[in-house]
């Protein structure tokens, strides 16, 4: 296959970036893209040129360190695959490919293709996790979870991290990501004690970075786990009765 | 001066050591913890279960990982499941049975005394991780489900669909940004560690190099954990993720930290073969597969006809055959070596003739098409997407890839290094799994290393520096550690030679796979241990790292990660070649039985083979760990 | 953890190591009463902004609904308005509770409209420079898509509906107290009347993605009714759309009048 990439370049977060265009012939259908991107850059190296750069790891879809903006879609066209899993064959030959990074205010672009996702690690450091010190749990089976729970929880909790519902969403909202992670832990009997401070501290600290979500569902397209908008609903519902709750428990504090 | 290793293994009955150990460990008082800085290293499984407990205990803690997310280490990645030995179903397992499966899985190579430790601290592990919220799959009544794994007699694996690995590790790091929230850990991200700083013979900290800005930094510390993951990608193509590395562990060990057993590496049995030259890492299907899938390839040689042509007549299903005991859920290094057998005769399928089918076409049959699915949904998918093949149609292609790392530091029953101060956890160390690693017991001894083990052992080590603060950055060890880090930065950047980066990992790949992979013998290994520093050499001069030092440059990272696969490749030959025996994933053609199977020599190679550096231009010098058992009996493993 | 830059609204994260210059907004530390509170958030806003929505949904059908005894002639929808005004009998002053609904309405306009504006800001800051390449979407629809348009259009035409047939300055033959004989004059002129249509597709557009959007702000869904609320939404949006396009065609068409 011969593709024609046209891939975006920045040097730093400060600089200004700009579309350069490479001829990328002889391309094997069954090349993940990432293999392309990598051929690319290996004869960019040969020529003395610096290779572009991009962030990938696992290469099998689960570590959501990679993430491109391919042709105007996150992750590109295929449904419920990140980037690393995109294989050449979806493409055409001779197409013409754009690549962009994930653009967000809380994103910064570092270089080329790679952002700074730390933002999604504030939100879960707000209140992402259920406090259990080690030592401390009962038997696991002590607490029965309903079958059903733990499914739609391990449905939530099956969100990689990427960023790609923040790189779809015309708001740069980060809903689905931390609805993915707020409902993952209240959906569970052990994360009940914690599910209002939780939601409230979760759902506040996104709010510092990202957008606000008006439901156009471009997240739950772009996402590659394929995670469900019902989340986003959940959280909603959820973030009322935590502004309730909490002021309730405030009041408790207060007692005595 | 030769080391001399001390496991420090405690005395009494194998059923009382850890308690004992951990009544005679001294402590440190609750109001002095915070006096103590301990870095961490990695955030995989072992470093972010160990940063969050020790900081749970009030020590002062710092995490560095080179990830820009704690969660993206690739334990991550692990999709099978995890061990331990809670018996729930009710089918005769015990602390004793996990023990005793993980001693003989590993050919009899572990010592006792840890992996009894380990079987012990499973069960906690599930408590532990069910506690944070990790969904593990459920029976309808609500209660844990488990399956058998790899070989196992006992269904005793707990999993959460096809993705343990990443709900483990999402448990761990919930609870490290947990304490990241109550200021008790600092995370330092995209900071890559370069060198260990050691004086007056023990650690004192490390220097890291800012992956974003290029910074190179000096950080101190009472003392330091690594928990740095494998090295399997010594081999360029392996399981691990793109970038997995063993910098972390071989700075160590240039630092004195001795090398133990580098030659066990693991080959996974079912992975998806590569497709062209430009693959760039493979993809492992779950051993879970091998449950239901069946294992054949054509029985002719050169058997060009499409899998659904070639009658059952015509079809080997190799495993059954050599195996009946067992059949297709053989241990791995069993399962592996029979599949490169095949291929190599030329019986091997797919446009490479690379692999060997793994069929569902019976289980479809038999159970349906719903249940298949509803068991391997996701694993069929991800076949799917990366082959364009159908499974459910036609046979999955599997091939052996490299997959785990027995090999690692040497580290005695406190997990400290042959470096005072030097804690080594997880994939990392060499510790529990012998010659070879029984499925879903990695994320077990991960996870057993940094919830249960450090956050008691390392107090013993402390204890004996209270009231003395960390050395400062200052210090001269500091300054020429931090010196050395800058100075080889800058060399791989003004070598301007004409070749990249990658193109030196994969030939150092191929040569260490063909010669240091799944049967080894000595002429490969002696042509590998002649041919590494060559390659080696070539590329110091001629490697082309371009761009600059001060921001992200991922050739740069990268040369200086193949820099030391290079030297760890040459270790690793000399390792295989001086273990005359075959054990575990070390398979030494020499060394088989008529049938082909593995052959040890108890007799003579009864020991932990641990390496000492002896400075650049001397090879490393062995020091040998006896191994005695008491509890277990050595036999030759039979899977028949 | 946060320190804040002089002369903005944001902040810059100061963490160790490659986490530094991830900017964002300032979180307000003050302890606000709990609607006020809530309504600062921009989940709470949505709350607001589907709340007010059901309101207005409401009154555009009642309203819909309720002129549509124009097909019934002069004298019906004549007293339709007149009790409108009667409302609440001799128990209160005439027109007190039309009042009060009105600045019920009046509100919820308000707050739809205001929570509106800030979210859209709020969005724009969150992406400051936008794709280069452009963006091919996938779920994004029309509807979803023009909200603030279609917002701002129906906010626009509503100016002109009150003028002309509530206050009767864009009318020339306004009639006060006389609704029929003020659709009727109104409609028959072909701009106003095109006016109107354009005005009622716009609002049943906004409503299409509104009316559906509105259970996901709420978090009232559940999996199992996901389809009926886009049927739902689609139903609600048409037949607004439709009775409001229908009152000008009908006068046009020489039906009514
Ligand atoms: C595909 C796959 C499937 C697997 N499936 C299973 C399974 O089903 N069951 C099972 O038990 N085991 C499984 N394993 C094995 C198991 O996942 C690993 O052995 C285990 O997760 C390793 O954990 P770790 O914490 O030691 O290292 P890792 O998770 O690899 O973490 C290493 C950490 O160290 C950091 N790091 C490394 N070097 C540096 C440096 N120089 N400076 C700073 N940071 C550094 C990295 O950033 C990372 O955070 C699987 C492995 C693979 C590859």
């Amino acid at each position: 296959m011969h593709i024609t990439l046209k891939v975006w370049r920045q040097t730093g977060p400060d600089a200004t970036g700009r579309f350069e265009t490479y001829e990328a012939p002889d391309i094997s259908p069954e090349m993940s893209f990432l293999e392309m991107l990598d051929l690319v850059n290996e004869r960019l190296i040969e020529a003395g040129r610096e290779p572009i750069e991009f962030d990938s790891d696992c290469r099998e879809g689960i570590c959501g360190t990679c993430g491109l903006m391919i042709n105007g879609q996150a992750h590109g066209p295929q449904r419920a695959t990140a980037t690393c899993q995109l294989h050449m064959r979806e493409f055409s030959d001779g197409e013409h490919i754009t690549v962009e990074p994930w653009r967000a205010a809380a994103f910064p672009i570092v270089k080329d293709l790679v952002v700074n996702r730390a933002a999604l690690d504030r939100i879960v450091e707000a209140g992402g996790f259920i406090t259990a010190r080690v030592g401390s749990a009962p038997d696991a089976n002590l607490i029965p979870v309903p079958k059903e729970s733990a499914d739609a929880a391990m449905d939530a909790a099956a969100c990689i991290g990427c960023g790609a519902c923040v790189a779809a969403c015309p708001n740069s909202a980060a809903q689905l990501f931390t609805a993915a992670k707020v409902q993952h832990l209240n959906l569970l009997p052990q994360g009940q004690a914690q599910r209002w401070s939780r939601t409230q501290e979760m759902v506040e600290t996104m709010e510092l970075f990202f957008g606000s979500c008006t439901n156009y569902g471009e997240c739950h397209e772009a996402c590659p786990k394929e995670i469900s908008l019902d989340f986003i609903a959940m959280m909603n519902r959820d973030y009322v009765k935590a502004m309730l709750t909490n002021r309730q428990r405030d009041g408790q504090k207060k007692v005595g | 001066m030769t080391l001399t290793l001390d496991a420090k293994i405690p005395s009494g009955p194998l059923t009382d050591k850890w308690n004992n150990h951990r009544f005679e460990l001294k402590l440190v008082n609750p109001n002095n913890k915070r006096k103590f800085k301990i870095i961490v290293v990695g955030s995989g499984l072992a470093g972010a279960s160990a940063a969050a407990s020790l900081a749970e205990l009030g020590y002062e803690v710092e995490v560095f990982t080179f990830h820009d997310s704690p969660r993206r280490a690739h334990s991550i990645a692990a999709q099978g499941g995890i061990n331990a030995a809670k018996n729930y179903q009710n089918d005769g397992d015990s602390v004793f049975r996990l023990f005793y499966d993980t001693v003989k899985g590993g050919d009899f190579r572990s010592r006792e005394a840890n992996v009894y430790r380990l079987a012990e601290l499973s069960g906690d592990i599930i408590d532990q991780a069910t506690a944070q919220g990790v969904p593990f799959a459920r029976e309808y009544g609500g209660l844990l489900a488990n399956r058998s794994f790899g070989g196992a007699q006992v269904s005793r694996t707990f999993y959460a669909r096809g993705q343990t690995g990443q709900q483990l590790l999402l448990g761990a790091y919930q609870s490290l940004a947990n304490q990241i929230r109550e200021g008790s850990v600092t995370l330092y991200n995209k900071m890559e560690m370069l060198e260990l700083v050691v004086e007056d013979g023990r650690t004192v900290g490390i220097i890291c190099r800012d992956l974003i800005s290029g910074e190179i930094s000096a950080h101190a510390a009472h003392a330091v954990v690594l928990a740095t993951g494998g090295y399997g990608n010594v081999y360029y193509l392996s399981t691990n993720a793109m970038n997995s590395n063993a910098t972390a562990i071989w700075r160590a060990h240039r630092k004195g930290a001795a090398f133990a057993n580098p030659c066990y590496t693991q080959i996974h049995p079912t992975c998806i073969p590569a497709s062209d030259e430009f693959q760039s890492k493979l993809t492992l299907m779950s051993e879970s597969l091998r449950n239901d899938g069946r294992i054949w390839v054509p029985k002719a040689y050169d058997d060009n006809r499409p899998p659904g042509e070639i009658p059952e007549a015509e079809r080997d299903y190799y495993l059954e055959r050599k195996y009946p005991a067992f059949g297709n859920l053989v241990p791995r290094d069993v399962a592996s070596r029979n599949a490169k057998l095949v291929v190599d005769e030329g019986r091997g399928v797919g446009p490479l003739k690379n692999g060997v089918y793994l069929d569902f076409a019976d289980a479809i049959t038999r159970d349906g098409r719903d249940t298949i699915e509803a068991k391997y949904g996701n694993l069929f998918d991800m076949y799917q997407r990366i082959t364009a093949e159908d499974p459910y149609d036609l046979p999955m292609r599997i091939y052996p890839a490299t997959h785990y790392t027995m090999g690692g530091l040497w580290v005695d029953y406190d997990l400290m290094s042959t470096i005072p101060g030097l804690f080594v956890l997880g994939e990392a160390n060499f510790s529990d799994h012998g010659a070879n690693r029984l499925g879903a017991s990695a994320l077990m001894q991960g996870l057993a290393d940094g919830y249960f083990v450090i956050p008691y052992t390392i107090g013993g080590y402390l204890s004996t520096f209270l009231g003395q603060p960390p050395l400062p950055t200052e210090h001269e060890a500091f300054e020429n550690a931090r010196r050395a880090v800058e100075e080889r930065t800058r060399t791989f950047l003004s070598t301007k030679g004409t070749r990249s980066v990658d193109y030196y990992h994969k030939e150092l790949g191929k040569l260490v796979w063909d010669n240091i992979g799944m049967a080894r013998n000595r002429t490969g290994l002696e042509k590998a241990i002649a041919e590494i520093p060559a390659l080696r050499e070539e590329f110091h001069s001629n490697v082309r790292v371009l761009g600059s030092g001060d921001s992200l440059n991922s050739s740069l990272e990268k040369a200086g990660r193949v820099a030391d696969f290079f030297e760890l490749a040459e270790l690793m030959a000399r390792d295989a070649l001086h273990r005359e025996e075959s054990c575990g994933g070390h398979f030494r053609e020499e060394h088989q039985t008529a049938e082909g199977e593995a052959r040890r020599d108890d007799e003579n190679f009864s020991y932990v083979a641990a390496w000492e550096w002896k400075g650049p231009d001397t090879p490393q010098e062995l020091v040998k760990e006896p191994l005695t058992f008491e509890h277990v009996e050595l036999t030759q493993r039979s899977y028949k | 953890m946060a320190q804040a830059s002089a002369d903005t609204d944001q902040a810059v994260a100061t963490r160790p190591g490659a986490e530094a210059g991830v900017v964002h907004r300032r979180r307000s530390r003050r302890k606000l009463p709990w609607p006020i509170g809530f309504y600062r958030t921009a989940v709470g806003k949505k709350w607001v902004m589907a709340l007010s929505g059901i309101a207005l949904l409401g009154y555009v059908l009642v309203h819909m609904l309720g002129n549509m005894k124009v097909y019934l002639g002069p004298e019906e929808i004549n007293s339709y308005g007149e009790s409108l005004r009667e409302l609440g009998g001799h128990l209160v002053p005439r027109t007190n509770l039309l009042w009060l609904m009105r600045i019920g309405l009046i509100l919820a306009f308000a707050v739809h409209i205001h929570s509106a504006y800030s979210l859209t800001r709020m969005n724009i800051s969150s992406r400051p420079e936008r794709y280069q390449g452009g963006r091919d979407y996938i779920a994004v629809n029309f509807a979803s898509r023009t909200m603030r348009w279609t917002g701002i259009i129906v906010l626009l035409y509503l100016a002109y509906h009150l003028a002309d047939l509530t206050w009767g300055w864009a009318n020339p033959d306004f009639i006060r107290g006389d609704v029929y004989h003020n659709m009727v004059e109104s409609f028959s002129r072909w701009p106003v009347a095109i006016l109107y249509i354009v005005a009622n597709v716009a609002l049943a557009i906004h409503i299409y993605h509104g009316a559906w959007s509105m259970f996901q702000s709420l978090g009232i869904n559940n999996p199992r009714y996901n389809e009926a609320r886009r049927v739902f939404a689609g139903a609600f949006a048409f037949a607004i759309g439709a009775g409001n396009v229908l009152f000008p065609v009908m006068v046009l068409t020489g039906v009514i009048g």
